[in-house]
């Protein structure tokens, strides 16, 4: 996958950042893609036009197991999220439910990639080009159950 | 093994686990509430509709309970009409525990696990919930989900796990007179971080914990959530047993460490020596000892949900708001109705009211600021709950400190941030 990058220079982004309670009674997902990051970010869907990777810090998607963030996320375009670390139960909700790719990246990465620049994402290679600036960097390879899950399209076509 | 990997031994049909290991493992039981319910309605609705499976049955409706919580009373058409569809879902698939909101015996989900024996010792108990982790204090393993795992459990009555390392937190000693577990738990979290439990367990042990009461034990295990923990756990002992056998539960397979169990690193607490803490906004890991915390006015006082209104919590409270009155807006709304019921007839609910302050429905509402008394633009709470990330109890612009219930009681009474030893 290829896309803009929307940078969060920032640790332990909550799920009650990313879609805030009183939303938590919505369940069609573009209802939720109209509240997302409405507790930090009030130019996100303007980002997001353009944009559908998000670049963040550590322990992304932290509190509450919502999978409305997710949801709302991936409603909004979002296709992958670099972080250097996530919340477990961010990470397994965005794997299972096949809403978007949980990547892990190191800290010179993380620095490396900048607000708009493009990449292009080979998760058979592990591999992140920055296209913008002509850079090549690794991603942490996915674990082998996750990496089928995605494969599959989420938990419930995965076939064990 | 540890308790965490012989239960998950135990599920996978496993002789031997390491952390790391990823298994699939039977999952006993499974909560779900009007938000994740909801979530696993619409699940299923796109599996059909996308024509990948349809779901006429499910594993085991008997494993399954359902609470409403989080949006009751009903704030609006929308909730309102999510309240329907469960029901209209748990009578479809007979889920018969839907313990229903003005129906008899209802609450918070994770009080409703203990205070209605739904869990037993040595269960894999999986939740549409975060704070699921709580139930653990009972000696299982209990871990929150999202909802397509829920449903996926509800549907194969199985889950995959990856086997996590364990912290040890061994506590000696006794909590001083005016500490609680939640002084103790945030303590700890602002030691660890809120990512200093990530992805493993948090076990808890020695003779502090022996000597804590089972609903003292579960507000630590709350907490483990706050740490990003995916369960916290501790062995049961005589406590757990009487206290799940006075709600009906007498046959159980108790789990516990073998002599060789290995724990990640072990962290020790000497009990004697914690103060009354808070977490200063906006993370529980902003601990800060509540007589170096400075002068800080607040608007309201809040003594509710899963982590701070079980009885014990609410007895707390009492002692202090006895004969007192309330300076600011104080809210106490007891976790379950098992819980108000026996406030009621022991007096507190009496003093609650005489002091001021309003006793409501169980409900989340507040705590994750979707309703029933969410903040305004620069108001300060103090507040018996977990979490205080921006905007997570009402208006981004208001802010949460996180404390026992005798600070928050104490608070109320001088509306000031107070410790309950200089009242």
């Amino acid at each position: 996958m290829k896309g803009k990058v929307i940078k969060y220079e920032q640790d332990n982004i909550d799920t009650d950042v990313i879609l805030p309670g009183p939303y938590l009674k919505l369940h069609e997902h573009s209802e939720l893609a109209e509240h997302a990051m409405e507790g930090m970010d009030p130019d996100f869907h303007s980002k997001a036009k353009n944009a559908n990777i998000i670049v963040t810090g550590k322990n992304f998607g932290c509190g509450s197991s919502r999978e409305h963030a997710p949801i709302a996320l991936s409603a909004s375009g979002i296709k992958a999220v670099l972080a250097l670390s996530f919340a477990r139960i961010f990470y397994r909700n965005s794997v299972d439910g096949a809403y978007l790719l949980p990547i892990e990246i190191d800290e010179k990465t993380y620095s490396s990639i900048s607000e708009n620049d493009e990449l292009e994402i080979d998760t058979s290679k592990n591999e992140i080009k920055n296209i913008t600036k002509n850079e090549l960097y690794s991603m942490k390879p996915f674990p082998e159950l996750i990496g089928k899950i995605i494969s599959a399209g989420g938990i419930f076509k995965y076939k064990p | 093994m540890n308790i965490t990997e012989k239960i998950l031994a135990r599920a996978s049909g496993k002789d031997k686990l390491e952390p790391d290991e990823v298994i699939f493992a039977n999952v006993d039981k499974i909560m779900l509430h009007d938000v994740s319910g909801p979530g696993v309605i619409k699940t299923f609705e796109k599996l059909e509709k996308d024509g990948v499976i349809k779901v006429d049955k499910l594993f085991d409706p008997s494993m399954i309970w359902v609470t409403e919580d989080h949006f009751v009373p009903s704030v609006d058409k929308i909730s309102a009409e999510n309240i329907v569809k469960l029901s209209n879902f748990t009578n479809k698939f007979g889920i018969k525990k839907h313990f229903k909101y003005g129906m008899g015996q209802y609450g918070i989900c994770h009080t409703m696990s203990h205070e209605e024996g739904l869990v037993s010792p040595g269960e894999l108990y999986v939740g549409g919930d975060s704070h699921t982790n709580t139930t653990g204090a009972l000696g299982a393993f209990a871990c929150g989900l999202g909802h397509t795992d829920v449903a996926y459990a509800m549907l194969y009555g199985k889950l995959w796990f990856k086997v996590p390392e364990t912290l040890y937190f061994k506590i000696h000693g006794k909590l001083p007179e005016n500490v609680m577990a939640k002084d103790l738990i945030l303590r700890i979290i602002g030691d660890i971080t809120t990512e200093g439990a990530a992805g493993k367990a948090m076990q808890f042990g020695g003779d502090g914990i022996s000597d804590m009461s089972v609903e003292s034990r579960l507000t630590l295990t709350n907490m483990t959530t706050e740490a990003g923990a995916k369960n916290g756990i501790i062995e049961p002992d005589q406590k757990v047993f009487d206290y799940i056998s006075e709600r009906g539960v007498t046959k159980y397979d108790a789990v516990y460490d073998d002599e060789d169990a290995q724990y990640e690193k072990t962290f020790e607490y000497e009990a004697s020596e914690l103060e009354p803490v808070v977490a200063k906004p906006f993370s529980p890991q902003n601990v800060s000892v509540v007589r170096e915390t400075g002068s800080i006015d607040i608007d309201k006082s809040y003594i509710g949900s899963c982590t701070g209104a079980k009885y014990e919590d609410l007895l707390a409270a009492a002692k202090i708001l006895k004969g007192r009155k309330v300076k600011v807006r104080t809210e106490v709304l007891p976790a379950t109705i098992s819980i108000y019921k026996k406030a009621t007839e022991n007096g507190l609910t009496q003093i609650f009211i005489d002091a001021g302050a309003v006793v409501g429905p169980p409900t989340c509402g507040a705590c994750c600021g979707a309703q029933m008394g969410v903040l305004a633009k620069d108001e300060v709470c103090v507040s018996t709950t977990n979490r205080n990330f921006p905007g997570r109890m009402g208006h981004l612009e208001s802010k949460a400190y996180l404390a026992s219930p005798l600070v928050a009681a104490a608070s109320a009474v001088t509306g000031k941030l107070t410790d309950p030893r200089d009242l």
